[in-house]
């Protein structure tokens, strides 16, 4: 095909991004790198220096930092469990793990708050059996926060390592342990290695889904911020666009780097080479 | 392998109990007669799924909600469709990077997204809300179109392709008579998810409400952050049984293979 028709069958979706994703994103960089006419650093010295952004900060690479380490921590065994089930099997636990990725955040943050709550389930079993008199408070809590991205991205962990460990010949383990290796090595000699691509890739997107979740830190944090709902009040609450544009360029570059350092990581533990 | 570790089988049964426990208990609390949400319930009742309907802002916005995933599909199909074709048919300078470009959408964090789509298109180019909600839900859905109608092309032989063309059939209607019924189901599939995707969507949609215009998710958002009755519960129970039989009617299109694939 001629390669003008190829260019003309791109042009009005580019023409659609450019105009509403590129050019926004750009002209709000930009705006940030500007005060009255002159060149200036100054709304991005002015969020690193203060207590209360760094906080802020902080509680969100926390949250987001934790989040991803206790997804890995159960996601990791639980898919070589569900990888090396039976077929149908294995069906009906990926389906399990998919239903919930594919419903409304605002449910699945929900649910926690009725888990959570201070008539919530956990508060009410722990005092009907005398454990607690008071009831404790969980949400709207950090732990909270962590619990509910934990909830809301092990799926996403679960099934890219599933589908990373698929691929595994398990003849190979199977070897090692005929050759004597225990369980245990042979698990921790073969799998970890050849699964460590997958890993940093579901990392990645546990870990900025994180960074950049709204929803769940909005119902389940209470009056702690992360970086999303401090983006949101600033746009929305206080009107305070420069702000709100240093916030969301500091979003996306901390987004891309995470995300460029992890890929070098995972070209270079990548045992294909 | 013949020394299954129960350990690890129980392991596996408590993260299941941890993943969907809630969603059932979301169920549970939505028969709960009394206007607090509360365990054990106190009875049986069925009046929360009535009062669903009974709010007006509840039906208002689930008809947004709808008109915008659908109408944003139908432009994302428009955009997305010739663009995942060129992609995937010729070779040409820049295609990696203008695939990478056209995917791009889903590595923005969506509130940032949504913050810049405020502060421009509403905000400078003076565009209504309710087309700024479609132009949002739009972007965001061209990825998902672009990347499954592009796979279903990539296992497209161009080679039936080639002998319409050479019978003498135009492009275009080789196009549609020969191209598109034989990637039929993976559009359907690509049109499903991005619904789901646009009809789940809060970080977009939350600077995009304004007076008389707000989607389900941000409705029912304000709603939990304000009152704690079983409504909330019940239209939870609705939504998700609706996201089943959206989950089914992929798995049927595409196999559960299209979800673990990275």
């Amino acid at each position: 095909m001629k390669k003008r028709y190829l260019y003309m069958l791109l042009m009005p979706g580019l023409l659609f991004l450019t105009l509403f994703m590129i050019f926004p994103l750009a002209a709000t960089v930009g705006s940030t790198l500007f005060q009255n006419g002159q060149f200036t650093f100054s709304h991005y010295t002015q969020f690193l220096t203060d207590a209360y952004f760094l906080e802020i900060l902080g509680t969100t690479l926390l949250v987001s930092f934790m989040t991803t380490i206790i997804c890995v921590a159960i996601g990791f065994p639980v898919a070589y469990y569900i990888s090396k089930l039976p077929p149908r099997g294995k069906s009906i636990l990926l389906a399990l793990a998919i239903f919930p990725l594919l419903t409304s955040s605002v449910v699945r943050s929900f649910s926690w708050m009725i888990v959570l709550g201070k008539n919530g389930l956990i508060n009410n079993a722990l005092m009907g059996i005398g454990l607690i008199q008071e009831p404790l408070s969980i949400l709207y809590t950090p732990t909270a926060m962590i619990i509910g991205l934990v909830h809301l991205f092990l799926p996403l962990i679960l099934i890219t390592l599933v589908g990373v460990m698929e691929n595994i010949n398990h003849d190979l383990v199977e070897a090692a342990q005929s050759l004597g290796a225990s369980r245990f090595s042979a698990f921790r000699k073969i799998v970890v290695p050849l699964s460590i691509p997958g890993l940093i890739i579901g990392s990645i997107l546990v870990f900025v889904g994180s960074l950049t979740a709204y929803t769940t830190p909005a119902l389940l944090g209470g009056k702690q911020r992360v970086i999303s709902t401090f983006l949101y009040q600033n746009a929305i609450t206080l009107n305070d666009w420069n702000a709100a544009s240093a916030i969301a360029t500091m979003m996306m570059i901390i987004t891309f780097v995470v995300i460029a350092i992890m890929n070098k990581a995972a070209a270079k533990f990548n045992p294909k080479g | 392998m013949q020394n299954k570790s129960y350990g690890l089988t129980l392991f596996t049964f408590l993260v299941y109990l941890f993943l969907l426990g809630p969603l059932i208990l979301i169920a549970i609390a939505s028969f709960e007669p009394s206007t607090v949400l509360k365990f054990p319930l106190t009875g049986f009742s069925l009046k929360w799924y009535k009062n669903v309907f009974e709010v007006g802002l509840f039906m208002s916005t689930f008809k947004t909600s709808v008109i915008v995933s659908l109408l944003g599909n139908f432009l994302a199909l428009l955009l997305g469709v010739p663009a995942a074709y060129a992609l995937s048919r010729g070779s040409f300078r820049g295609k990696n990077t203008l695939n990478a470009i056209f995917l791009s959408p889903v590595l923005i964090p969506g509130i940032v997204l949504g913050f810049t789509l405020l502060k421009f298109i509403i905000i400078s180019l003076h565009i209504p809300i309710y087309a700024a909600l479609l132009i949002g839900h739009t972007v965001i859905m061209l990825p998902f179109i672009i990347r499954v109608i592009g796979s279903s092309l990539s296992n497209f032989d161009f080679a039936i392709e080639e002998a319409s063309l050479s019978l003498g059939s135009s492009r275009l209607a080789t196009f549609f008579k020969v191209v598109l019924p034989n990637i039929r189901s993976g559009i359907i599939a690509a049109v499903l998810i991005a619904f789901l995707e646009s009809f789940n969507n809060v970080d977009i949609s939350i600077f995009m409400s304004g007076p008389g215009i707000s989607t389900l998710p941000i409705q029912m958002l304000t709603y939990v952050q304000n009152y704690f009755d079983p409504t909330i519960a019940a239209l939870s129970v609705m939504l998700m049984i609706f996201t089943a039989v959206i989950m089914f009617l992929i798995e049927r299109l595409l196999g559960l293979s299209y979800f673990t694939k990275r």
